[in-house]
């Protein structure tokens, strides 16, 4: 076999799970923090837990330049409106996090103005449960959520109205 | 002035719009007609309550009371540091008083969240909008007649979906 072309190093892998790879470690989260979930993903961010070895501290305040939306506290109707159209506006490939009750079913607030769980209008990947989830919650919904990406298709970020 | 001099000359100058005058854990508490409330608090803010520390409403749909609802002032005299409350009772078929914002400033958002809320109209404020609900609300929810889960109002938004990956993940998750 002829191998003066190869001047060091190499493997071999697919296009497929090369792109799930880097994009299941470098998740940069939107955090949409309303309530006390959303110093408790502080914490996350601060050194004991550091969501930086799972390459998410990335923290983005703008839906353009993220890829996870991280939705920590209670939604009102006032509010919405606006988790929508922040979500409209992240780029593809996009994931959620509903953390806490809150967000994921309206937790004790059965109010007129509280949203009983966001899923109700935005699509949700993984619930973290908890009142607020402790910080190795939400790195456990990071992780399974990294789980998720890695299974994912190629196929299936082909525009619906491309054939 | 002598707190309890005060209270008596308030008392007989508004001899027939005070309604009751009852005392709670220390504080006395001044229950009048709505329409008086302007002229007694103007008359309050004169002497040295220059202080409008709350302004907030009740309603007393079961719990009896002169009218179905009070709009409550917390006034506070920094002087001396005596506070007195003033509730002022209004009817449910014209829940309407006279604003107080020329007096106070701060009694503009306060206001405008008594009425979001309660539904009680205040003449001559300068802005009364809703402050807390969104703009297009119906009803006014801190009423007791206003259902506790609401009217509908927290399901009646459009459905954002997935426009792509779908196949994959709503089988997954």
């Amino acid at each position: 076999m002829d191998r003066r072309g190869i001047k060091s190093n190499f493997l071999t892998t697919t296009v497929e799970s090369a792109i799930n790879w880097s994009r299941k470690n470098s998740l940069w989260p939107m955090p949409f923090g309303t309530a006390c979930c959303g110093v408790e993903l502080m914490a996350v961010l601060a050194a004991r837990s550091d969501i930086a070895r799972f390459g998410a501290e990335a923290i983005r305040f703008s839906p353009r330049q993220s890829d996870l939306l991280i939705v920590a506290g209670r939604i009102t109707i006032k509010m919405m409106p606006v988790l929508q159209r922040i979500y409209e506006q992240m780029p593809e490939p996009k994931w959620v996090i509903s953390m806490g009750a809150c967000a994921s079913s309206g937790g004790v607030f059965d109010t007129y103005s509280v949203i009983q769980g966001i899923d109700q209008f935005i699509p949700v990947d993984i619930y973290v449960p908890g009142c607020p989830p402790r910080p190795e919650g939400i790195l456990d919904g990071l992780m399974k959520l990294q789980k998720l990406i890695e299974k994912e298709k190629i196929s299936d970020y082909s525009h619906p109205h491309s054939n | 002035m002598l707190f309890q001099n005060l209270i008596t000359k308030v008392t007989e100058r508004f001899s027939d719009s005070i309604l009751d005058t009852t005392e709670f854990r220390g504080e006395t508490v001044l229950h009048i007609k709505g329409e008086c409330v302007l002229e007694v608090l103007e008359m309050l803010k004169s002497e040295g309550f220059h202080f409008l520390a709350d302004l907030t409403a009740v309603d007393n749909l079961e719990m009896g009371g002169f009218e179905r609802y009070t709009v409550v002032y917390h006034l506070l005299n920094h002087g001396n540091g005596e506070r007195l409350v003033v509730k002022a009772y209004i009817p449910e078929n014209n829940p309407n008083l006279p604003s107080v914002e020329s007096l106070w400033r701060t009694a503009d958002w306060q206001e405008r969240e008594v009425y979001d809320l309660f539904g009680i109209t205040f003449d001559g404020h300068p802005n009364l909008i809703r402050i807390m609900n969104p703009d297009d609300f119906k009803g006014h929810p801190l009423r007791k007649d206003y259902p506790r889960i609401g009217k509908g109002e927290r399901k009646d938004f459009p459905i954002v979906e997935r426009n792509i990956g779908t196949k994959f993940r709503r089988s997954e998750s």
